[in-house]
């Protein structure tokens, strides 16, 4: 693997992620990450259908007339995620029953579209099939924190192994039911995105107002 | 009636696309910083999930849905078509819908026309159609779901504009500030919306 093919893929992992920077297919990332299982098959069907849409939509970039490019992608993703939907109800039931309509929302996930129109369009396969990979992975990082805290105190296991015995049981540890329910979600996200802007500052957004010291309050402070 | 009347009740409250399902919410997010676009935007989502909510519906009973097409002779299963079908329907309404508002409602055009190419990527009107195929709704009931969910949509993404209007003059810490502190936001929000999830009519 070459620098600039490292590169595409780890950049969004954090300094460039698709979710806490780029607002992007935040939908679904909420939605589905009550636990481990469900995250993580949301995770590997986006990253598929992400890294075959955009090295699709690479490969006939060419060929496609601008005034009718977004049906083209829509048709080729829409087409990718009824592939990744089947696939799913195939091999694994019971957690796509749990996804419910999120798996069919891939197609209108931000960051697959996103994606396929403002790199793919412009760049070789190859390097179009490694962003989406990378993109996809950046936002599984996310997913997969959200669902390992919020089935980890929300319901006191992770991937369904119990780890702290509930009080229900006979245990010790209180279910915080508060982590199942979805304003858990915006809470913790809203935390991610505060953890990752204190460690990398660049990423702070610009105030719309600073606050102004008024010269009484100053010369008050002194006068004590 | 009755039931229709608790079906929008709950689809503009208790299940509130954006609150409850998350649906639509980079759109939610990135157009909620003015009230007057965040309206706009909610209009134009009411109008458009009311028409492909039962469109979809029409197209699920009368065309993918097993022995659909028994009158042409034909009894195979096309279900597995529906998201192809359901995200043309909708790219396609939204498109007619845009040219109909331009050639006869020029003003209503002019004040929705930015947003509604963006709404065919909304996966809040997606959202509202799958949900309409898992739970099986019949037409009044899809009419009333489209309706009811959009209006809970667009009620939604106008508060939250409200909040962040007021909320710019405020302190806000560093790291939070924009994104994190909206998303704080509309997790409260999210809470004080749940208070409505014991309402039966």
């Amino acid at each position: 693997m070459d620098a600039k093919t490292k590169k595409l893929v780890t950049d969004p992992l954090f300094d460039n992620n698709p979710i806490a920077l780029q607002i992007l297919g935040i939908c679904s990332a909420l939605a589905v990450t009550t636990s481990m299982n469900t995250a993580l098959l949301m995770c590997i069907a986006l990253t598929c259908v992400c890294a075959l849409s955009s090295a699709a939509v690479s490969a006939i970039r060419d060929h496609v007339p601008s005034a009718i490019r977004i049906i083209v992608q829509m048709i080729i993703i829409a087409s990718l995620v009824i592939i990744a939907d089947q696939v799913m109800k195939a091999f694994a039931y019971d957690t796509s029953k749990k996804l419910s309509v999120f798996v069919g929302l891939i197609i209108t996930n931000c960051i697959v579209m996103g994606r396929a129109e403002g790199f793919a369009m412009s760049n070789n396969v190859k390097d179009s099939f490694w962003d989406g990979v990378g993109n996809g992975l950046g936002y599984s990082v996310i997913l997969l924190v959200l669902a390992a805290l919020r089935e980890f105190f929300g319901a006191g296991s992770l991937f369904g192994i119990k780890i702290m015995t509930l009080v229900n049981d006979g245990g010790w540890y209180v279910p915080n039911g508060m982590m199942l329910l979805p304003p858990s979600a915006f809470f913790l996200i809203g935390i991610f995105i505060w953890v990752v802007r204190t460690w990398k500052p660049a990423q702070v957004e610009e105030s719309d107002f600073t606050i102004h010291e008024p010269d009484g309050a100053h010369g008050h402070a002194e006068a004590r | 009636m009755e039931g229709l009347i608790s079906l929008f009740v709950k689809a503009v409250f208790v299940e509130n696309l954006a609150l409850a399902f998350f649906l639509g919410m980079c759109t939610f997010i990135a157009i909620s910083k003015k009230i007057s676009a965040a309206f706009g935007l909610g209009i134009a989502v009411v109008v458009v999930q009311a028409i492909t909510v039962p469109l979809n519906n029409l197209i699920l009973n009368g065309l993918l849905k097993e022995g659909a097409l028994s009158w042409i002779g034909v009894d195979v299963d096309l279900t597995f078509l529906g998201l192809i079908s359901y995200i043309g329907v909708i790219a396609a309404a939204v498109q007619i819908l845009e040219m109909f508002l331009d050639r006869f409602m020029p003003a209503l055009y002019s004040a929705l026309g930015v947003f509604l190419p963006l709404i065919t990527v909304n996966c809040a009107i997606l959202g509202g159609s799958l949900f309409m195929v898992e739970r099986d709704y019949n037409f009044a009931e899809s009419v009333t779901y489209g309706l009811g969910s959009g209006v809970g949509w667009a009620l939604a993404i106008t508060a939250l504009a409200g909040v962040r209007e007021k909320m710019k003059y405020s302190d806000v810490p560093e790291g939070l500030r924009g994104l994190g502190i909206t998303f704080i936001t509309v997790g409260l929000m999210s809470l004080g919306f749940m208070a409505f999830s014991g309402i039966q009519l």
